[in-house]
Parts: structure tokens; C-alpha cells; sequence
């Protein structure tokens, strides 16, 4: 069995649970991925999504002539227990996941564009009021005549977001093969549509 | 969106009857107490409907003991047992939060009544 498949965040709802209580849960089409290619004894490539042939360079769309696919959008490895029972261009759906188990789930953060550092890194700011005039600036940001120069990896404002991140352990509460949606129970990084890689555990 | 919609649509409740703001209604809760669950009834005038599709929820208030309590229920909950219409009442606008300022005789809803021929 593949250990993992490619699939796109739809969004969020607010689903009953079996106690009575809304939890919030993530919706993501898991698939359908092909496989691509064969990497060694337990290395799989799958593809996901439709995408023109003039989009890709003729070394990629060679592997997917070889594979006897229509080019797919999204390429990515994953591993496999059993390489050997998998074949080129046999479909994986989203009923390799089981309601209850715990999978990692890989996706682009949503940018946030140039942040400040109470954003970014959660510094506690300066006072609001009484004469201050430093709501949301760092602070002192080193020492004097020694260092004299500010060290490697001081926080301070920038790009934030936009990130690969992996939440680590998402747990999946339903899956529907057929419509090729797993429910996911909570958040997982990206905005909606983005794509996602789900793996197990 | 439509997917997520669907989705949602699936646990929308169909069995309980349509009310608006003004009603009066009882609302049976069922309460879960360790291993054994009970039913709970809260009767009051419903203030506010926040209609969102499956998360719709509404506010009920009530008057005990002299003070105003007031609960949300999500209107799709499966810990919602079921929805009695108590009495229809006639109020003017959706919210009716002026509700909360008002007590006694003042406090009262004038029961909405239809016609023969409008129903």
C-alpha cells in the first residue's frame, strides 16, 4: 500500500461528533493519484491533477508518456510497502486511509506578506499609552561596544508565511473513497484549494 | 464551496418545526451525566434566530426567578431531542433583544393568530 497520496484542501466545516459536539473539521479531495514511476523497493511516485501538455517540458511529459498517463499537474515520491504489487498508471484512492488513524499532513502556509515582530515572532510590544511612542517596534535589538554587531538569527520583521509546514498529527475522521474526500479533525496549513500532501504515520 | 455546502447539508435536521423570533417554545436538551443521559427542558420566548445554514443557531430567554436567562442551541444539534411551538407571537422585527429591557406587563408578546383565509 502507498504510505501517503496527493490531494487539495477544499475547506472547513463544522461537523457534530458522535458526543454532540461541533468539532471543526478540514475537508481535502485526496486524489485520485496515478503512479508515475517506481523508485527502488519501497519509493512510489504518484501524479495528481490535470494539466495541458504545452505546460510541461518534454523531459517530464516523457514520464508520463512512459507511464501511458494523460500528464498530471503535481508530482511527488512517496513510499510504499509493497512496490512490487503496485503497477504504472494504477489509480490510488483516498481508502487507504482509515477513520481514526493519524496522518501528516504537508502544505503551503497562507502569506502573510512583510510582518512585524508582535506577528511574527509574538514579541509583547511597548506600552499603548502614557507618552510611549513604541506600540510595535523590537526593542533593542543587541549590546554595545561589545558585540558591536547584531547576532545571526535575531528576530526581527520580515516575510511571514507562504512556508512548507507539516501539522504532525492530524487525525482523519471519515474517509469517502468514492467522492474522494477524507475529513480531516481540525486545521491543517494552506488556504483553501491549495495542495496538499497527506502521508501516514 | 458547493462541496462544503453539501456536506453540511447532509446533518441539517428536518424534524423540527419551523419558528421565528417571538415564539415561545420548549427546547428538550438531552444532558449526559457520566454514563446515563437525561432530558432537560428549556421554555422561553426565542429572541434570535442566526441563521448559517447547518451551524444556524437561536436564542432562547427565559425568566426564572425573577432573572433573565438566556441559551443558544445550535439549532442542528443532535443534542436538541425536539422543539415544542408553545405559542406563536407577534413581534415587529427579527431580533427582538429590546426584549431584555423590559419586565413584568411590558414583557409580554401579543399571540400571533392568522385568519381563515391567509392560512
Amino acid at each position: 500500500m502507498v504510505q501517503g497520496m496527493i490531494g487539495r484542501k477544499i475547506g472547513m466545516i463544522q461537523l457534530f461528533d458522535e458526543s454532540g459536539r461541533a468539532t471543526g473539521v478540514t475537508v481535502v479531495q485526496a486524489g485520485p493519484c496515478k503512479v508515475i514511476g517506481k523508485k527502488g523497493q519501497s519509493r512510489v511516485q504518484l501524479g495528481y491533477g490535470e494539466t495541458a501538455k504545452r505546460k510541461l517540458t518534454k523531459p517530464v511529459l516523457g514520464q508520463f508518456e512512459k507511464a501511458g498517463t494523460e500528464p498530471h499537474k503535481i508530482l511527488r515520491e512517496f513510499g510504499a510497502d509493497d512496490v512490487g504489487a503496485l503497477e504504472i498508471g494504477q489509480e490510488i484512492r483516498a481508502d487507504i486511509f482509515t477513520p481514526g488513524e493519524k496522518v501528516k499532513v504537508v502544505g503551503t502556509s497562507k502569506g502573510k506578506g512583510f510582518a512585524g515582530v508582535i506577528k511574527k515572532w509574538n514579541f509583547g510590544g511597548g506600552k499603548a499609552t502614557h507618552g510611549s511612542r513604541s506600540h510595535r517596534i523590537p526593542g533593542s535589538v543587541g549590546q554595545c561596544a561589545y558585540p558591536a554587531r547584531i547576532f545571526k538569527g535575531k528576530k526581527m520583521p520580515g516575510r511571514m508565511g507562504g512556508a512548507r509546514v507539516t501539522a504532525p498529527s492530524v487525525q482523519v475522521l471519515e474517509v469517502r473513497a468514492d467522492e474522494n474526500l477524507i475529513f480531516l479533525k481540525g486545521p491543517i496549513p494552506g488556504s483553501r484549494g491549495s495542495i496538499v500532501l497527506i502521508r501516514k504515520k | 464551496m458547493n462541496t462544503l455546502e453539501q456536506i453540511e447539508k447532509e446533518q441539517m435536521r428536518v424534524d423540527l418545526p419551523q419558528f421565528r423570533a417571538g415564539d415561545t417554545v420548549k427546547v428538550h436538551v438531552r444532558i449526559v451525566e457520566g454514563t446515563r443521559e437525561r432530558i432537560q427542558v428549556f421554555e422561553g420566548v426565542v429572541i434570535a434566530i442566526n441563521r448559517k445554514g447547518s451551524r444556524t443557531s437561536f436564542t432562547v430567554r427565559k425568566v426564572s426567578y425573577g432573572i433573565g436567562v438566556e441559551r443558544v442551541f445550535p439549532l442542528h444539534s443532535p443534542m436538541i431531542d425536539k422543539i415544542e411551538l408553545v405559542v406563536r407571537g407577534r413581534v415587529r422585527r427579527a431580533k427582538i433583544y429590546y426584549l431584555r429591557k423590559l419586565r413584568g406587563k411590558a414583557a409580554r408578546i401579543k399571540e400571533r393568530v392568522y385568519r381563515p383565509e391567509d392560512r
